[in-house]
């Protein structure tokens, strides 16, 4: 499923257990991991691994859509430098991510609270 | 082989204005690994979502950082722009693109400061803090602030530059084009600089490009990677090419934002002469509803501005991607291999801002 949300966003929406097939597939290409991050939308996370060309500038995001109790794979199998962005999502929306190779354990950012960026009462 | 020790590095260090930490395991003097410690000041502006409508978190999104504010206002308005397929005008682009330009030069005469400072030549560092005054007056000047400047709103800016202050600008920046000569020369022919720089953190273009590196600090390897080459503010119409080196070392990374320096006096200059009379806004009307990866180059690379809307005032979420951010696994690839005395100039290099990384 791929849906153009402006001519140099294309979104495409995957299955948790194509993701590292799916990224494989980007690696591949030369894509360069551009970001990673998560959202919290009617009660199921998002997850967007955005990937970019260099020479084109375009620009592709993988969607993942995720139950809160569902673990992901981490995708520092192939981008080894998306330990930032992983740990960030586990430690700041509380997403179940397992592998990342440097895992800080929720100690990236020094905050007591947990999961800050969850809405409250969830 | 030598003794292999763990040397902690920061949190607070004579080079580091902002607080990270790296725990350096080095063999005899040379750095084996470094693996870094960041959140300490960590502040979750971007959970403000829940409390600041769409128009209000453009002042929240400003005060992520305080060098290059513009650009985090602009690209957050230009990101909720496109999901409201907002036009703004001509003469609003290219306001953005001179303020743009003038953030730039800010922050590449601040960062050329601190490294000067890093390397222990004073003089120069007082020199290039001088120079950077003048571009702090200019922004006062055109927008009354010098650190946070608030001129942007969704749907274009709220200040226009009057002519007057065009020509101001333009004499400004004449008179500093041939100060930034004389720097550069210092700072490219010096030999205690070049012995300080050249062959120092040595990153490949394929290193560059497979530890996702932006900015100045990708160029100074060879990548050609320039988001201004996307045309948004007024870019489209901006006739200029990405500065890059092959060489890929400490000297590669100043020459790549020296040079920068003279590209964007040359970006002001094409901006104010193609700049025509008209509105510098348009009203937005409604509410968001979408989503969309605005992607600026700002002084230190490439940032990302994630919006997602849900056509209530308040979104559902907005992420920044900051070039510091990106640039932190390249920098501890960079480090490994140096001598330890080279370290805190190799942090330098990346033109870290700490500020941004723990928005």
């Amino acid at each position: 499923m791929s849906e153009v949300i402006c001519p140099d966003n294309v979104l495409i929406e995957i299955e948790a257990d194509r993701i590292l097939d799916t990224v494989m597939e980007m690696k591949n290409k030369g894509l360069r991991l551009s970001q990673a991050c998560a959202a919290y939308v009617n009660d199921k996370y998002e997850l967007s691994y955005s990937f970019a060309n260099e020479d084109t500038y375009e620009y592709t995001t993988l969607r993942v859509i995720i139950d809160k109790e569902t673990e992901i794979c981490s995708i520092t199998e192939f981008y080894p430098y998306a330990f930032l962005y992983e740990n960030e999502m586990k430690e700041l929306f509380g997403v179940n991510i397992k592998m990342i190779n440097f895992d800080y354990h929720n100690k990236l950012y020094r905050i007591q609270a947990e999961t800050p960026f969850l809405k409250k009462g969830v | 082989m030598g003794k292999t020790s763990i040397i902690p590095f920061g949190p607070q260090h004579p080079v580091l204005p902002e607080p990270i930490h790296l725990d350096l395991v080095i063999e005899d003097e040379k750095v084996i690994e470094a693996i870094p410690s960041i959140g300490f000041v960590h502040r979750g502006l971007e959970s403000l979502v829940d409390k600041k409508d769409f128009n209000e978190m453009t002042y929240v999104v400003e005060r992520t950082c305080g060098i290059c504010s513009f650009m985090h206002g602009m690209g957050y308005c230009e990101s909720v722009e496109h999901i409201m397929n907002i036009e703004v005008p001509s003469r609003g682009r290219f306001l953005r693109t001179i303020w743009c330009e003038m953030s730039r030069l800010h922050s590449h005469l601040l960062w050329l400061g601190l490294l000067a400072d890093g390397f222990g030549f004073e003089s120069l560092f007082y020199e290039c803090w001088r120079m950077r005054e003048k571009i702090l007056d200019l922004f006062e000047m055109t927008t009354g602030g010098r650190c946070i400047f608030s001129v942007n709103k969704i749907g274009g800016v709220l200040k226009d530059i009057e002519d007057g202050m065009i020509k101001t600008i333009l004499r400004v920046l004449n008179d500093m084009e041939k100060e930034i000569n004389t720097i550069k020369n210092t700072f490219l022919l010096d030999y205690t600089v070049e012995s300080r720089l050249k062959g120092v953190g040595y990153l490949s273009k394929q290193q560059a490009h497979d530890l996702g590196c932006a900015g100045p600090f990708a160029r100074a390897s060879g990548v050609r990677m320039d988001m201004r080459k996307r045309g948004y503010a007024a870019y489209a119409e901006i006739d200029f090419e990405p500065i890059t080196s092959d060489i890929g070392d400490s000297y590669a990374r100043c020459q790549c934002r020296i040079e920068e320096l003279t590209q964007s006096i040359d970006i002001i200059r094409q901006a104010a002469a193609k700049m025509t009379q008209g509105e510098i806004a348009v009203m937005a009307k409604g509410n968001p509803k979408g989503e969309y990866f605005m992607r600026v180059e700002q002084p230190r690379g490439e940032a990302i501005y994630y919006v997602k809307a849900n056509g209530t005032k308040f979104l559902d979420r907005m992420r920044v991607r900051t070039p510091t951010f990106a640039n932190l696994p390249g920098m501890l690839e960079a480090i490994k291999g140096a001598q330890l005395a080279d370290v805190p100039l190799l942090i330098l290099t990346i033109d870290p801002c700490i500020s941004c990384t723990e928005r």
